[in-house]
């Protein structure tokens, strides 16, 4: 049943892509660091004449740029191997390939990594903020491949129905997605600290506290249905499977709890007293509750969706 | 709008007399109404909430598992009973947690209600007249256009309705802000318009917000007056449905005992199937079904396909063996057809542990019990049995016989897997033989009683669930997800244009503002919207000023 050479081959593209990824991080690494800071210009208009500040940074910006461009390349050729991984594993099983956490996560990873594309294709200037989503992921995904790879193989009778299409899927895509508002939303929280503007660090060079912001709150926005359709989808398999839609169950109880704090962050963000740093935090529990659901109550609380196929 | 001005000055006079005590519990309880109305202190419960259900999952609940909770009393004895003096063990049938939730519930009608009200009466109400200065908003242009002023405004109208924008036209001599129609100080020279659309945007946000109290109620009258029972059967066994044959149940306060759905089934045969490395593939019951008297109905049941009649459901939810006994008697009685089912103890090689009681042994005092470890494919090495397979290849059971007093009667209840330890400690209950038995092969007891072990069975755990609210459950919380669209992806967006007459020339300056409210920047939106007012005006131009010179202005 299982297909062992396209199994492989999976695994194989799976280096290829932590690879290609890491690369692609070097690559906004060296963005960052000779890409140009707005006020650093208006610093040099200051200290030096007029053609000075004409020569000095504009190699250093092109050069930042061409950094970015092509480590944006390498991510979209990462992102393209790493379809490639859930795909080869999909036909070597023959069903789709998120049966178990290992595929679970490394799909996660994926949805987040195309998201922010999709992003710093869309806006530019959202480029700068590649190491932190390229990071996570590249360190996800060795954590992933290292303490959660599971061999190919079958998925246990609860998981063949056309509800793992549906539930799962949606599942990984708002999960994708809010890993990268909570992302936003970290670096809002670094930007937006008094004196940031100062200096000449990595931090004065990220994008405005205001578009990080903004970038945060849209694709919670989005992400939002897409998890209440998730966790929709679950409860009506759950009536099939389990026989009660709802049971408290641990995975339910903390599917519940993210989608509460992501409630509470989109009335935040409209709520005076609560706009701008205080809701940024409340997107940030929400990573957080979401990531302590994937790894804590998979790995170590026992419940009914015990699928997670790591010994 | 205008009703509150004039009360607000009859209020308003000076001498404001003491408020009396009932006055001022009355201002009392409106200012906590008004506090626990406030968003902030939506924020603040649906905090509390998120955080209220954090201990029913880090802690053992008796919904999900009794077994969990036993373990944990055991396991902290000090502990545990003043965690369940905190409900710590029930949190989501807690006091305190229906306290969150209902006063999240109050917040929530207290805020949704007047908002309704507000929108209902919006839906009716011109889009209101354009601000005194639109360059003043957010999004805004100003251009020149050879046209009257009416036959501008009229171009902007066509294009707005085309856009399925609500259009209100108003003469120019209304600029004023404070929204009553004769405010002196106009401005205002030519035509205006003001248009609006989005309604939808705040209907979504309502009927999110409502169909989250109805999902509450859908979830209550399920807890009310649902129920729940689970029993085992053997094959060729079946059940009714009533509280008394199921092993365990749960029902709601309101649920009348005597007033189940009359159904009764029949377990004709369970078939598991694996893959090659031992993966369960499918488990399916094929079962007979139907009112107690009548001949039922053949049906197949198994995972993700449960049996749905009229509201109520039967579901596998999981399997085992019943290991088959005879019993010979030292006189000559035998008993054939003893089928137990014992408990799988690990879901992978289904080894299964259980117990075998018969007190009633005609002619007998002892009371006759075994107490048995089953594999469906058994290795023996040196002598302890093991379970390598799932499937049935090759079944073997490792008895213990025990005779005496198995202290039924006692009063304690008493697990129908295992035979009550104490009983064995105290000596009232003796070893009397062991064996491993493959099918077919006996043990003979000293006093010549022989146990067979003849066969084996599969059996299927069965729950039957009758739950009044899930329809409706289900269809709230579609409501709240189309709500939830609606709300989230569309906007609201009024257009404001004021054409006044430009210089000489006879043409027109045209004033656009728009303002939107959520879904994204409105500002690349409103670029785009005035261009395409700015292209209708120029394709209207030369038509419109060749065949109506002068458009008197409508008023
Ligand atoms: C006292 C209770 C509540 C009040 C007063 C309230 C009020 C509101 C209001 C006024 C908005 C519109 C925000 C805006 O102006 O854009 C809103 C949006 C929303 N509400 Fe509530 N709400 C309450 C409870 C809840 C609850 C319990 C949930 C879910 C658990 C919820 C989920 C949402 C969501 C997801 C939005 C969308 C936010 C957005 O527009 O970006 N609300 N709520």
């Amino acid at each position: 049943m299982t297909d062992s050479s396209l199994a492989e081959l999976s695994d194989s593209l799976f280096s290829v892509s932590v690879a290609l990824y890491s690369v692609a991080l070097l690559a906004f690494c060296a963005q960052l660091a000779f890409g140009r800071r707005t006020t650093r210009a208006r610093e040099l208009v200051g200290a030096g004449g007029a053609s000075v500040v004409e020569e000095i940074p504009a190699p250093d910006a092109v050069r930042g740029n061409r950094w970015g461009i092509a480590a944006v390349g390498l991510t979209v050729l990462g992102a393209l191997t790493h379809t490639g991984v859930l795909v080869t594993r999909g036909m070597a099983t023959d069903r789709l390939p998120w049966g178990n956490m290992y595929e679970f996560a490394t799909a996660v990873v994926l949805v987040a990594v195309v998201a922010y594309v999709v992003l710093a294709v869309r806006s530019p200037n959202l480029r700068h903020i590649g190491v932190f989503v390229l990071g996570p992921a590249v360190l996800a995904l060795v954590a992933i491949g290292l303490g959660l790879y599971t061999e190919a193989g079958p998925v246990v009778a609860a998981l063949r129905s056309s509800w793992l299409a549906i539930h799962v899927s949606t599942a990984i895509l708002g999960f994708g997605i809010f890993m990268v508002s909570g992302i936003a939303s970290v670096l809002y929280l670094v930007r937006s600290r008094p004196g940031a503007d100062e200096g000449s660090g990595i931090v004065a060079r990220l994008p405005s506290a205001a578009a990080l912001d903004r970038v945060a709150h849209r694709t919670a926005v989005l992400g939002f249905p897409i998890w209440t359709f998730a966790v929709i989808a679950g409860a009506i398999w759950a009536e099939a499977a389990w026989g009660r839609f709802w049971g408290w169950d641990p995975k339910e109880t903390w599917s519940f709890v993210a989608w509460v704090v992501y409630a509470a962050y989109l009335h935040a963000r409209t709520t005076a007293g609560w706009r701008g740093r205080p809701a940024a935090w409340v997107n940030v529990v929400g990573m957080a509750v979401m990531i302590f659901n994937l790894t804590f109550v998979n790995l170590v609380s026992s419940g009914l969706h015990s699928y997670a196929g790591v010994e | 709008m205008t009703t509150t001005a004039p009360r607000q000055s009859v209020a308003a006079p000076p001498p404001p007399p003491p408020p009396s005590a009932g006055r001022r519990l009355g201002g009392l309880l409106l200012h906590w109404w008004r506090r626990l109305t406030a968003m902030r202190t939506a924020i603040i419960l649906l905090f509390l909430l998120a955080l209220a259900a954090v201990p029913g999952s880090l802690l053992p609940q008796r919904s999900l598992s009794q077994n969990n909770v036993n373990q944990y009393f055991a396991d902290h004895p000090d502990l545990a009973p003043v965690l369940d003096r905190l409900y710590l063990f029930d949190v989501f049938s807690s006091p305190w947690f229906a306290a969150v939730y209902l006063l999240l519930f109050v917040s929530l009608i207290g805020c949704v209600v007047p908002r309704a009200a507000e929108h209902a009466r919006a839906l009716r109400t011109p889009p209101p007249p354009a601000p005194r200065n639109l360059l003043r908003l957010p999004d805004s242009a100003e251009l020149s256009v050879p046209v009257p002023p009416a036959a501008a405004v009229d171009a902007v109208e066509e294009e707005l309705r085309v856009r399925r924008f609500r259009v209100v036209r108003r003469d120019g001599g209304s600029a004023g802000s404070s929204g009553t129609a004769h405010s002196a100080g106009s401005s205002g020279t030519g035509p205006e318009l003001s248009a609006e659309k989005g309604h939808l945007k705040e209907t979504g946000n309502l009927v999110f917000h409502l169909s989250l109290l109805a999902l509450l109620l859908g979830l209550a009258g399920g807890k009310l007056w649902g129920y729940e029972g689970s029993i085992l059967v053997t094959e060729g066994q079946g059940f009714c449905n009533s509280f008394q044959q199921y092993d365990t149940y749960s029902a709601g306060p309101l649920v009348d005992s005597g007033d189940l759905s009359p159904l009764c089934v029949d377990l004709e045969q369970f078939t598991a199937e694996y893959e090659e490395n031992l993966t369960a593939a499918s488990f399916t019951a094929d079962i007979r079904y139907g009112a107690p008297s009548a001949e039922g109905r053949p049906t197949t049941i198994g995972v993700n396909d449960p049996l749905r009649i009229d509201g109520d459901r039967v579901y596998v939810t999981g399997h085992g063996f019943s290991p088959t006994f005879s019993v010979t008697l030292p006189d000559g009685t035998a008993f054939s057809d003893l089928t137990v089912p014992f408990l799988p103890s690990d879901q992978q090689t289904m080894a299964s542990e259980g117990a075998l009681k018969l007190p009633d042994l005609p002619g007998q005092e002892e009371q006759l019990a075994l107490e048995g470890f089953f594999a469906p494919t058994g290795l023996l090495q040196g002598g302890v049995l093991t379970s390598v397979d799932p499937r049935p290849l090759a079944p073997q059971v490792a008895v213990v016989a025990y005779q005496g007093y198995l202290g039924l009667d006692s009063g304690l209840p008493q697990s129908v897997y295992s035979l009550d330890a104490s009983q064995i400690e105290r000596g009232r209950l003796s070893e009397v033989g062991s064996a491993n038995l493959s099918v077919g092969e006996s043990l003979e007891l000293p006093d010549g009683t022989r146990i067979t072990f003849s066969g084996v069975k599969e059996f299927a755990a069965l729950q039957y669930s009758h739950d009044p609210g899930q329809l409706w459950v289900l269809a709230a919380a579609i409501a709240l997800l189309a709500g939830l669209l609606g709300m989230l992806l569309l906007r609201r967006e009024r257009v404001f244009a004021r054409a006044r007459p430009g210089g000489e020339g006879g043409g027109t300056v045209l004033t656009l503002a728009s303002l939107t409210r959520g879904g994204g920047e409105s500002g690349t939106r409103s670029t785009a919207l005035f261009d395409d007012l700015r292209g209708a005006l120029a394709t209207a131009a030369p038509a419109r000023t060749a065949s109506e010179p002068e458009v008197p202005p409508r008023d």
